[in-house]
């Protein structure tokens, strides 16, 4: 053995254990499956989005003053938004809810840590592998929606860049979420976890549209609370908000208040919080992992 | 010059001490065996040494770089035994290269499964890949926590034959094992804990020290102290007090007398 060691080397730890991620991925075929189910989605979608504009006939001459396209295209982009944060969230939560403990439980986290890189870099490559394939995959989703919907309906969002940047956003605060709480818990309690906060999200979400309707108060109150606490939701309801925001008269109104409707307006703090609040879960991540025996 | 210094260490899980003050030096180029029933403390001493476990209270200094072999590890199943290795490699900055992985792959009879799938390897191939996943970077310590638990009696074999080339190379290890056999074979010097606390340490041939003299009379064995040169006297003695001497046996106490007899006294 006549080389020589240089801890650290070249590259940086955090994207040794980023790719090290990445590669796992791919090669135990996570990737390969959701890139043909989100290709099957796709046409789905097309599908779905062909038959919906093709039926939109019989109102285009109504006296409603509806106008059926942007409520058609509106509809069925914010569906496939939620359907795409949907499965980022889990393609995030999958990628991250055994990272530590889980991993320490299997042996397979031993011999990485001991390593010159530390704990903080191996924490830091599994969250970059992480929220970089869910904030792409949602993004891909996105997009390839919206693409379709204009394709097909002839209608486009007025802010899509807008709306992409909150749906990633939200997938990597997940990604952060889960890699807290895979230090606390084993994979599966973790996940579940993970998916149900999610679920609760979304939950107070339709709760604070349903109160902005009504109004409730209230509802409105529960709401803004799970907006502060779990601001992947907020950023998704924020999302929805600029996609229909610009949808004019009776339309505006409709699609506003549906249940894939944005009539909340998180205002201008949801952006700083979101970004305090991902450097609070990384660097909270990062201080329990630095006290954890393994 | 030490390449692990370790003074006053204390660990307590809950109300559980775990190490009660241990105190332990490796010279480099070492061969230590860390010997102690189940939970006398070796895995938490082991994982303290490498940054695993958090210590209570005491001093761990640890000569960069070490290797370290986990008594339970897994490297993932898909990768094959050189990816194991270039991960490694490149997290510890090893500019070694194919070379370096082969040569290790080598030492540990792997040579021949580079491209194998962990997957596909026994526990006692995926042992020898850990013992060459340790050694990846030219360490200057390896800490080896039950590094032939899932070996046969070849694997073990060579473990050993690995011991001494890393002696050879004038690698320090702290080797925690329950097999006694090996410690007597390659290690310098033998550490005993029980219950969180250093109870012998020694060479080996200091701790088995002892010898004795069994004498078969009439009335069965009797043992009596003292080496091949007592004897005479001893036999001289019995035949004068009138006692018929069938036969007479030197025994020295080995390094499982010793540990039982140790582990034993400190319950």
């Amino acid at each position: 053995m006549t080389r020589n060691a240089r801890p650290g080397g070249a590259v940086p730890g955090v994207l040794i254990v980023a790719q090290h991620a990445l590669q796992e991925a791919l090669r135990r075929r996570v990737l390969l499956v959701v890139l043909v189910l989100t290709a099957v989605f796709g046409g789905l979608y097309a599908w779905g989005c062909h038959a919906l504009f093709g039926d939109l006939d019989g109102f285009r001459n109504s006296d409603t003053g509806l106008d059926p396209t942007a409520l058609a295209g509106s509809t069925i982009v914010g569906l496939a938004m939620f359907g795409g944060l949907f499965l980022g969230v889990v393609l995030a939560t999958f990628l991250t809810a055994g990272a530590v403990r889980g991993d320490a439980e299997r042996g397979l986290l031993q011999p990485l840590v001991v390593r010159p890189l530390g704990r903080g870099q191996y924490l830091l490559g599994r969250f970059l592998a992480a929220a970089t394939v869910a904030a792409l995959y949602v993004l891909v989703v996105y997009f390839g929606a919206i693409l379709i919907t204009g394709a097909i309906g002839d209608w486009w969002p007025a802010h899509p860049f807008g709306s992409a940047f909150r749906l990633a956003f939200a997938a990597v605060l997940v990604a952060a979420l889960s890699l807290l709480g895979s230090i606390f818990l084993g994979a599966t309690a973790n996940g579940i976890l993970m998916l149900m906060a999610y679920g609760a999200g979304l939950l107070a979400g339709l709760l604070g549209a349903i109160g902005d309707a009504i109004p409730s108060p209230t509802l409105q109150h529960i709401a803004a609370t799970a907006s502060w606490v779990l601001p992947f939701e907020a950023l998704y309801r924020d999302a929805l908000r600029l996609l229909v925001q610009d949808v004019p008269g009776v339309t505006g109104a409709i699609v506003q208040l549906g249940p894939l409707g944005g009539s909340h307006d998180a205002g201008p703090l949801l952006i700083p919080w979101a970004i305090i609040y991902l450097a609070l879960v990384l660097a909270g991540a990062g201080w329990a992992f630095a006290r954890r025996d393994l | 010059m030490s390449a692990l210094a370790i003074a006053g260490l204390r660990k307590r899980y809950g109300r559980h001490d775990a190490l009660r003050g241990v105190d332990l030096r490796i010279g480099e180029g070492e061969l230590v065996g860390l010997l102690g029933p189940n939970g006398a403390g070796k895995s938490t001493l082991t994982k303290i040494a490498c940054g695993l476990v958090r210590p209570t209270s005491g001093e761990v200094a640890v000569a960069e770089p070490f290797g370290y072999l986990a008594e339970l590890f897994r490297f993932p199943g898909w990768c094959t035994a050189d990816e194991v290795l270039v991960l490694h490699q490149r997290l510890t900055g090893s500019d070694g290269g194919a070379r370096e992985r082969g040569e290790l792959l080598e030492l540990v009879r792997l040579e021949a499964d580079a491209g194998t799938r962990v997957e596909a390897m026994s526990k006692g191939m995926q042992q020898r890949l850990g013992l060459a996943q340790a050694m990846v970077g030219a360490p200057r310590l390896l800490l080896l926590d039950e590094p032939t638990s899932a070996l046969d009696p070849g694997g073990r074999r060579t473990v050993r034959d690995l011991l001494e080339e890393l002696r050879r190379r004038g690698v320090a290890v702290l080797l925690n094992t329950h097999l006694l056999s090996e410690v007597e074979q390659v290690c310098d010097r033998v550490v005993i804990i029980d219950k969180g606390l250093v109870v012998a340490a020694g060479t080996p041939a200091e701790l088995e020290g002892g010898s004795g003299v069994e004498v078969e009379l009439a009335g069965g064995v009797r043992r009596f102290e003292g080496g091949r040169e007592d004897v005479p006297r001893i036999v001289a003695e019995l035949v004068a007090a009138g006692e018929q001497v069938y036969g007479v046996r030197v025994t020295r106490s080995t390094l499982e007398d010793v540990y039982l007899d140790t582990v034993a006294d400190a319950r």
